[in-house]
């Protein structure tokens, strides 16, 4: 098991190199001039040299990419003699369109996608599983089908329509939540939870239909099985047969889809974040792409793809807890 | 003779399905008495395996018609409340499978799985439904039982597993074992292993075993009747001995001919059934077999095609379901076995 | 009693020209360590020093349990497995280290039949393109041409000739194993090795394939290696058995004297767990029941792989690996301390 996390970390770490390797390069082989863009309109071109200059962007490329790497781990600082200014630790550049090092804005941005994120996905499992297995449970019945097909519209629907109909319907129609927007809890728990129950319900819409059928199908493989029938042979009451056999290794599969998911949104629910105007690490990815604000849509990705790495080891380290069969080597 | 402990009357079972109605037992009755062995033979298909679950309570009733009865100790269970089957499976009637493996929850240990056998229908404590488990799994011949009751059915061997299973099912003293091709999936060196412990475990406790094979040399081993069940109908119930040597039904005939036999050299040709296995959505409106019986012609008219034969008894110990003559059966079986069939009759 | 000479005899040099030659062949699949590096710490040695041969026409029976390597040994013999070890000889032809192109021309003569008739067979393709494959790869036109020869095939094998348009989820489990022999035989192969061909059909059905298989062998002068776990079907159709134990050779014999007159206290054992379906005799056999279990094919037992369940074992067992050795003319045994016994 040690040996085994060990690799993987290797494998993780490897990839990430590998990853920001890509980023950076795709992004500086853009016709797009990052120093160009460093200031507006009235730009001259010896502004333009100068920040070239002071951002390194005349260094070549290797040697960017070994500072932006040394950035991460002891910081670097920019330009030289009086105009310089230092990136702390772990500095992923910085941005001249937001006049901010790209940490603190992630870490100011993070907060917000965290806390949709979360809501979302318990909002989502919670429903979508219970949902599953209920039509698991009822299957080929009414209440099966009606879930199913609900379930499918709900899974064809794109979450941005979601978004609006409840904005549309909820927000300024029935005037049922306030349009103060996101308010910390510590200020007011209310007007926080008025400003996410709606992106909570966008972003879990898609995903509980999802796992409503994900459920549904598990739970129907597992209910076959012959250690099920086993159970019932034993005498055990169709409860029990249900809630410690069946769900124990029907809900198994749910765990990697699951990890997956969160950490999907945790790296930065797009479309959601846009659509109810949420400062979260989506709308910054958008905007830093609007305006080819080149470290931070290197930096949004990076911790997006951190994100899903770091779960995905996580999920199958759960995984050989769950199973006693699964042997990590 | 005492009451029977097990006595199947008329059971049939069928299962709706797109195609049609599939009658997977069409109106099957046996009986076991305690302390004997009752073999259930049959191909695939021949509904010997619905049976046995439908005995057990096992087949959903939503999702299938369940008729005839089923008393077990005089007490009917097609109609009683699915609570009281419940109540009786695992205690006064159990079951082992044929794939020992997959019948086990591969996430709970061994001591988990047996524990619980026991606490639903005994209020004990779980240490002492530990102890008995762990006697039971030496009882059943597992070395080590304190320690396999930690392990996970994935840690021990195909024929550990199925010990695991009968012990499992032995946990609360039942009266009657179904074993559904107990040792179907085993190799043959430890399905003679197999085949012992449940001999053994039947003179200690004197339970009834149902055993359902389609290995005719299972049968051989341990069965005192036998029931030949050919498109989800009896086709044949005798005596052991009158199975293998005096049998009646043109299937039975065709299953014995099919078979090797180890004592018999390569140059006896084997006398397969032509065909394949019915249909069970469309059963032939006359006898099952008819469409596979060498024999229909011996029979006048269209007998065959168009009247089911009945389920007549020929002796005390023997019913076949077949239109041939009683003495025409006779004289075929002489011929097709050979001096074996007529030596010490 | 001869002791064979192991470094050079080989078992049946004195029945005439073998077509196939397997001598000393072995199979290890490596096994990696869970360290860091996964270092090879080990091999699963499937199969382990095994010869025999097979002449024109007859049926050589491989029986054992599961995991004693026969099936390992079958993929090997037809090089669908890498050999790890030894020298495998088709008619006379080294083949041990055959190219994959090399090994093509050679499908022609060696043929397999598999075990589970549902996956052997490609779904998407009817049985006319499944049959006729062999005659695309070896580049062969028959005279008449290939659906002819097909629709042949298919009678021969008791299919009816006009479903060669059909898909094979259409056909029962016998009638599948029906076309995986069609396929086999069509390019008239001089042998055939059938790997578990009847396990997965039912008794009546598995009987009009075993009498299928006899009646092709006598027609097209077939060799067979049978390879099954099913010890009454492999005496029903072999002429010589040989019974495997955790990648060895116990005993190899006539068929007739290995269930008559075994040796080796494996087979003994083996042969009386099989139960006879003859209730008398079966009830007045003697039994002969193993304890334990197989043991671990990474880690087998020193000097005699059986003697952990021997009834028979003493020291020299655990220090001196049994040879394979001829006890009477064609009846080879590797045991320290056989005995023969009738038990059937």
């Amino acid at each position: 098991m040690g040996a085994y996390i060990v690799r993987r970390v290797i494998a993780m770490v490897l990839m990430l190199i590998a990853l920001s390797m890509i980023t950076f390069l795709l992004f500086n082989v853009l016709p797009a001039d990052p120093a160009r863009l460093t200031c507006g309109k009235a730009c001259t071109p010896a502004v333009i040299a100068a920040n070239r200059h002071r951002l390194g962007l005349d260094d070549p490329l290797y040697v960017q990419y070994e500072k932006f790497v040394k950035g991460i781990f002891v910081g670097r600082t920019y330009g030289s003699g009086t105009a310089t200014f230092d990136c702390h630790v772990p500095c992923l550049g910085y941005s001249f369109r937001q006049g901010e090092q790209v940490t603190d804005l992630i870490k100011a941005k993070f907060p917000i996608t965290a806390q949709l994120a979360a809501g979302g996905f318990i909002l989502w499992l919670v429903s979508g599983v219970s949902i599953g297995i209920i039509a698991a449970l009822k299957r080929g019945k009414w209440e099966d089908r009606a879930i199913m097909g609900a379930a499918l519209v709900g899974y064809s629907f794109p979450s941005f329509f979601i978004g609006l109909l409840l904005l549309y319907f909820v927000q300024i129609k029935w005037h049922l939540v306030s349009f103060a927007g996101y308010t910390s809890f510590f200020d007011s728990p209310s007007l926080w939870f008025q400003a996410l129950i709606l992106p909570w319900i966008a972003i879990a819409m898609v995903q509980a239909a999802f796992y409503a059928r994900l459920t549904r199908n598990q739970m129907l493989e597992t209910m076959g099985e012959d250690y099920i029938r086993t159970a019932r042979a034993k005498g055990l009451k169709e409860r029990t047969v249900i809630g410690r056999h069946g769900l124990r290794a029907g809900l198994t599969p749910i765990v990697t889809a699951a990890g997956l998911d969160l950490a999907y949104v945790l790296g930065g629910a797009i479309i959601t974040e846009q659509v109810f105007n949420l400062d979260g690490l989506g709308k910054l990815a958008i905007t830093s792409v609007i305006d080819s604000d080149l470290p931070t849509i290197t930096a949004t990705v990076l911790v997006a793809a951190t994100f899903i790495i770091v779960s995905n080891l996580i999920v199958d380290l759960l995984y050989a807890i769950i199973d006693p069969r699964v042997r990590l080597a | 003779m005492s009451q029977p402990f097990l006595d199947v009357k008329e059971l049939r079972v069928q299962f709706p399905t797109e195609d049609g109605i599939v009658n997977a037992v069409d109106g099957v009755s046996f009986s076991v008495q305690k302390n004997e062995t009752l073999a259930i033979v049959g191909e695939s298909g021949s509904g010997k395996s619905v049976t046995a679950q439908a005995v057990m309570g096992l087949i959903n009733r939503k999702s299938a018609t369940i008729t005839g009865e089923v008393f077990l100790d005089g007490e009917e269970l097609v109609s009683a409340s699915k609570e009281q089957v419940r109540s009786l499976r695992g205690k006064r009637m159990a079951m082992i499978f044929q794939d020992p493996l997959s019948s086990l929850h591969p996430f709970y240990s061994i001591g988990r799985q047996l524990v619980e056998a026991i606490k639903v229908h005994q209020d004990i404590s779980k240490a002492k439904a530990l102890g008995i488990s762990r006697d039971m799994l030496d009882r059943v011949g597992i070395p080590n039982p304190e320690r396999r009751l930690k392990d996970y059915p994935h840690n021990l061997s195909g024929g550990m597993r199925q010990r695991v299973m009968i012990a499992m099912a032995l946990l609360n003293d039942p009266e009657l074992l179904i074993a559904d091709e107990p040792t179907t999936a085993l190799d043959v060196t430890v399905q003679a292993q197999i085949i012992e412990l449940l001999r053994g475990l039947q003179k200690e406790f004197g339970t009834a075993i149902v055993l359902i094979t389609h290995d005719l040399g299972v049968v051989a081993d341990m069965a005192d009747q036998v029931v030949v069940m050919y498109g989800g109908r009896v086709v044949e119930n005798a005596g052991i001995e009158d199975i293998y040597y005096r049998p009646e039904m043109p299937y039975t005939w065709g299953l014995l001919g099919s078979v090797p036999r180890m004592d018999v050299g390569r140059h006896e040709r084997l006398e397969p059934i032509p065909g394949q296995p019915p249909s069970l959505i469309r059963l032939p409106k006359g006898c099952v077999f008819r469409p596979r019986c060498p024999y229909h012609e011996l029979v006048p008219g269209n007998r065959c095609d168009d009247e089911r034969p009945d389920l007549v008894p020929t002796s005390a110990s023997h019913a076949v379901r077949c239109h041939l003559e009683p003495a025409q059966r006779r004289e075929i079986a002489a011929e097709r076995l050979g001096s074996p069939a007529m030596e010490e009759t | 009693m001869t002791v064979v000479d192991e470094s050079n005899t080989s078992i049946a040099a004195d029945r005439g020209d073998a077509l196939l030659r397997v001598d000393q062949l072995q199979k290890y699949f490596p096994i990696t360590g869970n360290g860091l590096l996964r270092r090879r710490i080990g091999d699963v040695r499937a199969v382990e020093d095994i010869s025999f041969d097979v002449v024109p026409g007859e049926t050589l029976g491989i029986v054992g349990e599961s995991g004693c390597g026969k099936s390992t040994a079958g993929r090997t013999i037809m090089r669908l497995l890498e050999p790890t070890g030894g020298r495998i000889e088709f008619d006379g032809r080294d083949i041990t280290k055959l190219s994959r192109r090399e090994l093509v021309p050679l499908r022609r003569e060696m043929q397999m039949i598999f075990q589970d008739p549902y996956s052997s067979l490609n779904p998407r393709h009817t049985v006319g393109t499944i049959i006729s494959a062999p005659f695309k790869v070896q580049g062969v036109k028959p005279a008449r041409g290939v659906q002819a020869e097909v629709q042949d095939l298919m009678a021969r094998v008791g299919l009816n000739p006009e479903h060669f348009n059909r898909y094979p989820n259409e056909f029962s489990g016998g009638q599948r194993q029906r076309i995986g022999i069609a396929r086999a035989i069509a390019l008239r192969p001089k042998l055939i090795v059938c790997d578990e061909p009847v396990s997965a059909l039912d008794v009546s059905i598995q009987a009009q394939v075993v009498n299928l298989l006899e009646d092709l062998q006598d027609e097209f002068q077939l060799a067979y290696i049978f390879i099954a776990h099913d010890l009454s079907v492999v005496r029903h159709i072999s002429d010589r058995v040989a019974v495997m134990y955790l990648g060895r050779i116990m005993e190899l014999a006539e068929s007739d004297k290995i269930y008559k007159a075994p040796l080796h206290p494996y087979t003994h054992a083996l042969t009386s767990a099989v139960p006879l379906p003859d209730p008398r005799a079966e009830r007045k056999r003697e039994r002969i029941i193993l304890t334990g279990d197989l043991p671990s094919p990474i880690n087998p037992p020193s000097g005699c792989v059986f003697r952990t369940r021997c009834p028979k074992a003493q020291q020299r067992c655990t220090d001196e690996i049994p040879l394979l050795r001829e006890f009477s003319p064609g009846h080879y045994g590797a045991c320290h301390f056989p005995e023969e016994r009738k038990l059937v």
